[in-house]
């Protein structure tokens, strides 16, 4: 029976073997990049690997013997991290030398000792629930009105979407300047002192300087970034309704706020939860917007996850802790995943 | 626009009801908080340094000149050097390119194999491609350092080329797979009758149809790896860093007095090719963008 089984496996490894051909890149993308490297990441989290970023740069001198590794070199200490193919050094580090259990994550996640971690949290959290509830309303509405038969409605289309296409980096720049106390601020209180409104010549609108405040600036760069994003797939979510409801809610005169409410929001729930998976996604790994606008300051005021992860990496020398720390980045991505992923199987399932 | 301006105004005086008025103004006003950062880009940029520590961002350029265009251009400072952003325009230009163009051959060629060769396995593949797609960069960036160290093009321009082509697989596939899909499949069959193979199909079929497609991929990859920032950082090395990266070096630093025109300048320069991009091809740009979502 086995031998049957496989001959049949062996004889169908070359039929349409083009299109396996074909499929080489994306198999290797899946099975190495985005299965191997994410395992990788995971044990490794449990290792105190370190790392010295002037070495990682060049091609390393202690390449030939595993035993070097655990040796003082002129730079510090240098661990075996990236040459699992020397099976050796691998198991050494596992088992003996490096393998240090949960600890990575009782140091990440103990927030007395590493409140910089626990802020980052928090900064996201807020972040994603306070932008998620934004760009959907104002998406919302904003597709609603623009799906009035307004005219010029693909010169205001264009005009909510061209921020999109900006960078993070031109998106952050610019805001840095706007938001900056010569910014809006100078213009506020100038014009105050020219129109003789008291209030307004003094009107404090500094955002960047103060801790309590910043995440309010990251929001408003971040939002006018991609609130048009979401407008543009809700206004395809929109124009994907049949038009039949409209007449029948006219018909029975209902309002229109009342069928937009009542009967387009439940029948776009699709559309809804994609964006929100794409959207929430894209919010974990905030990155490139927090390093231009405030690179994670005043203090630690700004921080997120995604640049602890980069800083603990790159700049501390601290690999084990930046892979704790990816890895929970991981599990939260996954706890988004999971229920979209029921909700789209389910579906398909019911067809 | 033409027909509007035909027909009689008289004939429909319940159009312009006190809805109709809030309606205009919503979206009148929308439109200017999001225009008043391009205007305060370009309207800095275009003054002298004189008049930008006046403050009041929003006052008109009173004696405009590019300038500050032509210093952000060929001899800001980034810190080290003070060669301007012209450096990274070429570098961004010498990363993008050969990204594209290797990403849209291999996903092309995959979302065909997709749709009309499955094999045994090729679904779930597709499955984790798409998952992946997901998962933080974060999670996987320092397993691809070693692995591009170790195929000796990491700190390379070959080496972010790689790291683009493989993150560009699973939009990009998605995208031609759907698309392929949705062709009449008795194309394929006909071709097939008539002896065509795999690649016969694909070079001689296949591709001719997909030009609208293609033209998404293109727009859509040309914006993402022009704005993308991390993977330069990482990848490319300090020599190879693309104009994102050396506009934050020349904003952010240090040294120096704080010239706004020179930097407003410099974000124009960066945001001009993805801006010319979504400007001149508007609807493709919203279907690359939507294309992840609508399916997904």
């Amino acid at each position: 029976m086995t031998t049957a089984k496989q001959r049949r496996w062996w004889h169908g490894l070359f039929r349409n073997l083009n299109a396996k051909i074909a499929a080489i890149p994306m198999i290797f993308a899946t099975m190495v990049i985005f299965v191997g490297c994410s395992l990788w990441t995971i044990l490794y989290s449990f290792t105190k690997s370190k790392l010295l970023p002037v070495k990682l740069f060049t091609p390393p001198v202690e390449f030939q013997f595993p035993i070097s590794l655990f040796n003082r070199s002129e730079d510090g200490w240098f661990t075996w991290v990236g040459f699992a193919y020397q099976w050796n050094g691998f198991e050494k580090l596992i088992v003996t030398k490096n393998f240090v259990g949960l600890a990575q994550y009782d140091r990440l996640l103990d927030a007395t000792r590493n409140a910089r971690w626990a802020d980052s949290v928090e900064n996201i959290l807020f972040y994603g629930v306070f932008s998620l509830t934004f760009s959907f309303t104002v998406g919302f509405i904003l597709a609603a009105l623009i799906d009035q038969k307004v005219r010029f409605e693909n010169a205001f289309r264009s005009i909510y979407l061209y921020p999109f296409a900006l960078s993070f980096v031109v998106t952050g720049v610019v805001w840095q300047w706007m938001l900056s106390p010569d910014g809006i601020q100078d213009a506020i209180n100038q014009f105050g002192a020219w129109a003789h409104i008291g209030f307004l010549e003094t009107l404090p609108f500094k955002l960047m300087a103060s801790g309590d405040t910043v995440i309010f600036a990251l929001l408003l760069a971040g939002l006018w970034q991609g609130t048009g994003f979401t407008m543009v797939l809700m206004l395809a979510g929109m124009r994907g309704i049949d038009g039949e409801i409209w007449k029948a809610a006219r018909v029975d005169g209902i309002p229109k706020w009342k069928t937009y409410i009542f009967v387009v929001i439940p029948m776009m729930r699709g559309v809804f939860i994609t964006t929100l998976v794409i959207a929430a996604s894209g919010i974990v790994r905030l990155y490139d917007l927090v390093v231009v606008l405030t690179a994670g300051g005043p203090g630690f005021a700004s921080e997120v996850p995604a640049k602890y992860v980069y800083d603990y990496m790159f700049a501390r020398s601290n690999l084990g802790q930046a892979l704790a720390a990816s890895s929970m980045m991981l599990l939260t991505v996954v706890i988004i995943l999971i229920p979209w992923m029921y909700l789209e199987y389910g579906r398909k399932k019911q067809r | 626009m033409t027909k509007s301006i035909v027909t009689p105004r008289g004939q429909k005086p319940n159009r312009i009801s006190a809805g109709r008025i809030i309606l205009y103004s919503v979206l009148v006003v929308a439109a200017v908080y999001y225009l008043l950062p391009l205007y305060v880009m370009v309207a800095t940029s275009l003054k002298d340094l004189d008049q930008v520590r006046e403050g009041n961002i929003f006052a008109i350029p009173l004696r405009a000149s590019f300038d500050a265009w032509v210093k952000a251009w060929d001899t800001a400072c980034t810190g080290l050097y003070c060669e301007g952003l012209k450096v990274g325009f070429w570098k961004s230009v010498q990363i993008t390119v050969p990204s594209v163009l290797a990403s849209i051959a291999i996903a092309s060629v995959n979302g065909y194999a997709l749709s009309y060769w499955r094999f045994r396995g090729s679904e779930v593949f597709f499955t984790i491609l798409i998952i992946g797609s997901f998962i933080p960069y974060q999670v996987m960036l320092y397993p691809l350092v070693i692995i591009t160290r170790e195929m000796g093009i990491f700190g390379t321009l070959p080496g972010v080329i790689f790291i683009h082509s493989i993150f560009g697989m699973p939009i990009l596939t998605l995208l031609f797979r759907n698309y392929f899909a949705a062709l009449p499949v008795e194309l394929f069959k006909a071709a097939r009758v008539d002896g065509a193979g795999f690649w016969g199909i694909f070079f001689q079929i296949m591709l001719p149809m997909s030009i609208p497609i293609l033209v998404v991929a293109v727009i859509l990859q040309v914006t993402g790896i022009w704005n993308d920032f991390l993977f330069g950082v990482i990848f490319a090395g300090t020599k190879n860093w693309p104009m994102t990266v050396q506009l934050n070096n020349i904003v952010n630093t240090t040294q120096g007095v704080k010239e706004h025109n020179v930097n407003m300048a410099a974000t124009i320069l960066t945001g001009l090719v993805p801006l010319t991009i979504y400007f001149v091809s508007g609807r493709y740009f919203v279907r690359g963008i939507a294309a992840g979502a609508v399916k997904g």
